[in-house]
């Protein structure tokens, strides 16, 4: 009989608020939470944001971030409680026993210190290896984690290196320790999926080589069920459902649990495009200043009126710059972009009030494209005072009016951006972009950074208001479930070349190409077992082009 | 290492050296300006105009503008910054010690609150918004917020003349030890490093917390790291950028503002030497007291940003 490593019992946790004009407030995150982790299992903690599953995470390294705090229950770790102990033992515990991948590497590797000496640091820090045996480990970890020359990859600093092989540093630094636990918190959530399903393929391997115990936290339930031998469903900081993998994804009990499952599996009619088309894309190549290679070349397309176009590839595929050659932010060294008609100035300076009003931009992230210091009123005004001179009342009508078709109310006109849900910016954010009236719609990968659920709300609502407005849509993404939603007409991009277009139906129909094969492969489906599936049918049927590390399956030494 | 990070330390350099070139044209322009006639002055109000009109072709200021910008630039170029009209004194000689002088002031005062303001700065984030943290704040807030000058008589006041401890007035000459030095610039130095201690010590704060909201912070705590060792390690050099930058302007405010503080102290340095002579109209001086104060500035901030660029780990170590 296995060994408890982890158990919690009855967790309460609670954050502090602070409504502008009032006392701080005390809001309970995390209620009446218990789980069991035996020694080398994994457990995998879904749900929307706010759900609680990051809180639930690091409570188990005995941390609370920002103020909150772990006000009841308890936290054994090893038989140790955890939740009331005192710092010295807690830094003890962290880096040693339980250790940590964060969402974005990127983000958690100090810019100025080479990567080996931060992968060691907390080995060396609790004295459980000497410097060569650790930096030895780290090298053994880098090599199993696919990382490029290994014995010298750790010289590198943290910008040198991509973001999936960041991720994968991570994971080497969470390992290197030999700790009985690793939280894994939305390891990949911020990688495309080509890149995903190679560092999940790692991630999964070393789980299995050295016996660890893990926490996987991860909104997309299709990327658990490939790892996870239990799973949690959370939804507003209380347990929905928690069972096995298996009862999870094939059986589950309870009506919320089902609907995560049916957003993962989504599926909608077509629609069949007419007429001229909104915008034309003739023979567009385009480059960087300073760069000897085209980074997108030779591209055709077209979106024809009332319709989506998705532009689909991972990253660096040069979506986004297409879609900078199209807003004049990129004047294309060939080619042309005509728009209603007329072919539109290659540079943003010469292009009329009217052209830019008729083209409209939506961007990922919704927070960093608003005005935090500015109302929901105001930034949707904006735009109604600066392309039609609305002004006082007749803007305040105007903008109840956007707010009502993007479904929030009247009382979001004097909210601050910092006061509404992912999804809620997202939305004013479409409303800034309707209040011109515009004719096409650039949307840059706008539900990448949100729930299924709260995405599926946002794509329903795209939908909505193309049906009823008549607006074309450039759906730029690396997400082939919303792809599925939206698209009518799919142009999928790989180094920057047009390799696959057409309607949906003839685009995600077989006979693929390679890349295009691969792409709709990485997406995780919902079934235990998809992820070996994957990777043993890429490895047979494209050896060439398969993703970093998703290929040779390596041996284990136990 | 690699070309294009020497390219941009070159680029500061040269605007730097043109920065200097264009504020001698601006000084020499605003001393044109000035209201006031050295003759006037040194002969006062009841000479005839005759001797006023001789005076001044005596000091060449009958010479176009430009033949006097151009001239004084190529002397500057070579070490000549001519000679002072009221006394007739070579002006570099009379610069070079008092220069020296009020570096020694500068250098005395810096070498204290450098230090004492970042190892402040590190207290107050370890101990945020507790009582440490607020008690630093309040003492440097209040201490930059009384005038100097005030700051300066109150010290005076209490520990000349109440208590004796030190000279009330800081002079000094080439006859004096070092020691004895030291004693003679204590209470301007005191009001010095309260001037500059609060703006330095805010922003090692302010840069250090700043830093202390990343990610890789929060990395290094889950590593189990102590609060001290993260601060050291993951905060402190990526924050160092900002905190040269406010070191660096404030050591310039040292050698270029310590004019209020010497003229109190009554100090042998650059300011009571300029404002005398602005007081005298003595244009020569003035204008080359300006051109030094300015490319102590100009330099010290060079030297601020080429450590930036230096301390980036993005452009030291480039893909």
């Amino acid at each position: 009989m296995d060994e408890m490593l982890l158990e919690i019992e009855d967790l309460k946790i609670q954050a502090t608020s602070y409504p502008p004009g009032e006392r701080p407030q005390r809001i309970t995150i995390v209620d009446g939470v218990s789980l069991r982790l035996e020694k080398g299992k994994v457990i995998g903690l879904i749900g929307e944001s706010g759900a609680g599953k990051s809180t639930i995470g690091l409570s188990a390294m005995g941390y609370g971030r920002g103020g909150v705090k772990l006000v009841g229950g308890s936290i054994r770790l090893n038989g140790q409680e955890l939740r009331r102990a005192p710092s010295r033992v807690l830094r003890g515990v962290r880096g040693s026993q339980v250790t940590y991948v964060a969402q974005s590497a990127a983000a958690g590797f100090n810019p100025s210190r080479k990567l080996i000496e931060q992968v060691i640091e907390a080995t060396l820090e609790h004295g459980r290896m000497s410097r060569p045996e650790a930096i030895e480990r780290a090298i053994d970890l880098f090599r199993r984690l696919d990382l490029p020359d290994s014995e010298t990859f750790g010289q590198r600093y943290p910008h040198q290196v991509s973001g999936g092989q960041l991720q994968r540093a991570m994971t080497a630094m969470a390992l290197c320790p030999k700790p009985d636990l690793v939280v894994f918190d939305e390891p990949t959530t911020a990688l495309d999926v080509t890149t995903q399903l190679g560092v999940l393929s790692a991630i999964k391997r070393a789980i299995r080589d050295f016996e660890v115990a893990a926490i996987y936290i991860t909104h997309d339930l299709a990327v658990v069920a490939q790892i996870a031998d239990d799973i949690m469903v959370l939804r507003g900081g209380e347990m929905v459902e928690y069972g096995t993998c298996d009862q999870i994804i094939n059986n589950p009990r309870e009506q919320y649990t089902r609907d995560l499952v049916s957003a993962t599996n989504g599926e909608d009619p077509e629609i069949h495009p007419e007429g001229e088309p909104v915008l034309t894309i003739r023979n567009v190549c385009a480059r960087y200043r300073g760069l000897a290679e085209d980074v997108v070349k030779d591209i055709n397309l077209e979106v024809p009126p009332g319709t989506t176009l998705a532009v689909v590839g991972e990253s660096g595929s040069g979506k986004s710059t297409l879609a900078r050659v199209i807003t004049g932010l990129l004047p294309p060294h060939t080619g042309e972009v005509i728009f209603d008609g007329s072919t539109l100035s290659p540079a943003l300076k010469g292009r009329s009030k009217q052209d830019l009003q008729e083209l409209q931009m939506i961007y990922q992230m919704a927070d960093v494209a608003m005005n935090p210091r500015q109302t929901v009123g105001t930034i949707i005004g904006r735009p109604l005072e600066f392309y039609f001179g609305h002004k006082g009342k007749e803007r305040r009508l105007r903008v109840i009016e956007l707010l009502d078709k993007i479904e929030l109310g009247e009382e979001f006109i004097d909210r601050y951006p910092a006061e509404l849900s992912g999804g809620q910016k997202q939305r004013v954010c479409i409303a800034r972009a309707l209040a011109a009236s515009p004719k096409l719609i650039i949307c840059d990968e706008v539900t990448s950074a949100l729930d299924p659920l709260v995405a599926k709300g946002i794509l329903k609502l795209l939908r909505d208001l193309q049906k009823r407005e008549g607006v074309s849509y450039i759906f730029i993404t690396h997400d082939i479930a919303a792809v599925r939603e939206v698209a009518d007409t799919i142009a999928v991009l790989y180094q920057g070349e047009l390799v696959r277009y057409g309607g949906k139906a003839e685009v995600l129909a077989p006979p693929y190409d390679d890349y295009t094969e691969l792409l709709l492969r990485s997406v995780p489906e919902m079934r235990i077992g998809w992820l070996e599936d994957t990777l043993s049918a890429l490895e047979a049927h494209l050896p060439c082009q398969a993703p970093e590390g998703a290929a040779p399956e390596m041996s284990a030494t136990d | 290492m690699n070309a294009s990070i020497w390219t941009l330390v070159a680029q500061r350099i040269l605007l730097g050296l043109l920065l200097i070139f264009l504020s001698s044209a601006l000084i020499f322009a605003g001393t044109q300006l000035l209201p006031g006639d050295v003759a006037q002055a040194i002969l006062g109000q009841s000479a005839t105009p005759e001797a006023l009109a001789n005076l001044r072709a005596e000091l060449g200021l009958n010479v176009p503008v430009y033949q006097r910008y151009v001239s004084w630039l190529v002397g500057l170029l070579h070490g000549d910054m001519g000679t002072s009209l009221t006394n007739g004194q070579d002006i570099a000689t009379a610069i070079g010690r008092r220069l020296a002088n009020t570096l020694f002031l500068a250098a005395s005062a810096a070498i204290i609150s450098v230090p004492l303001a970042i190892i402040l700065g590190l207290v107050s984030v370890l101990y945020r918004n507790r009582w440490p943290d607020k008690l630093i704040s309040a003492v440097t807030l209040a201490s930059i917020s009384v005038p100097e000058f005030m700051l300066s008589y109150i010290l005076v006041f209490y520990f000349a003349v109440q208590l004796g401890w030190a000279p009330s007035v800081a002079m000094i000459s080439p006859s004096m030890s070092v020691l004895e030095r030291f004693q003679a610039i204590t209470l301007p130095v005191i009001v010095l490093v309260m001037v500059v201690l609060a703006h330095m010590m805010r922003m090692t704060r302010a840069a250090l917390l700043n830093v202390m909201q990343s990610a890789y912070i929060e990395t290094a705590e889950l590593n189990g790291l102590g609060r001290f060792k993260v601060i050291w390690r993951y905060a402190m050099p990526n924050a160092v950028a900002p905190i040269v930058n406010v070191v660096m302007l404030n050591m310039a405010y040292l050698v270029v503002g310590v004019v209020v503080v010497e003229v109190v102290f009554v100090y042998p340095g650059m300011g009571q030497y300029l404002v005398d002579h602005v007081a005298k109209r003595d244009v020569p001086v003035v204008q080359d007291c300006g051109i030094i104060f300015a490319a102590v500035y100009i330099t010290l901030n060079m030297l601020a940003d080429i450590f930036s660029i230096l301390a980036n780990p993005r452009l030291r170590h480039p893909r």
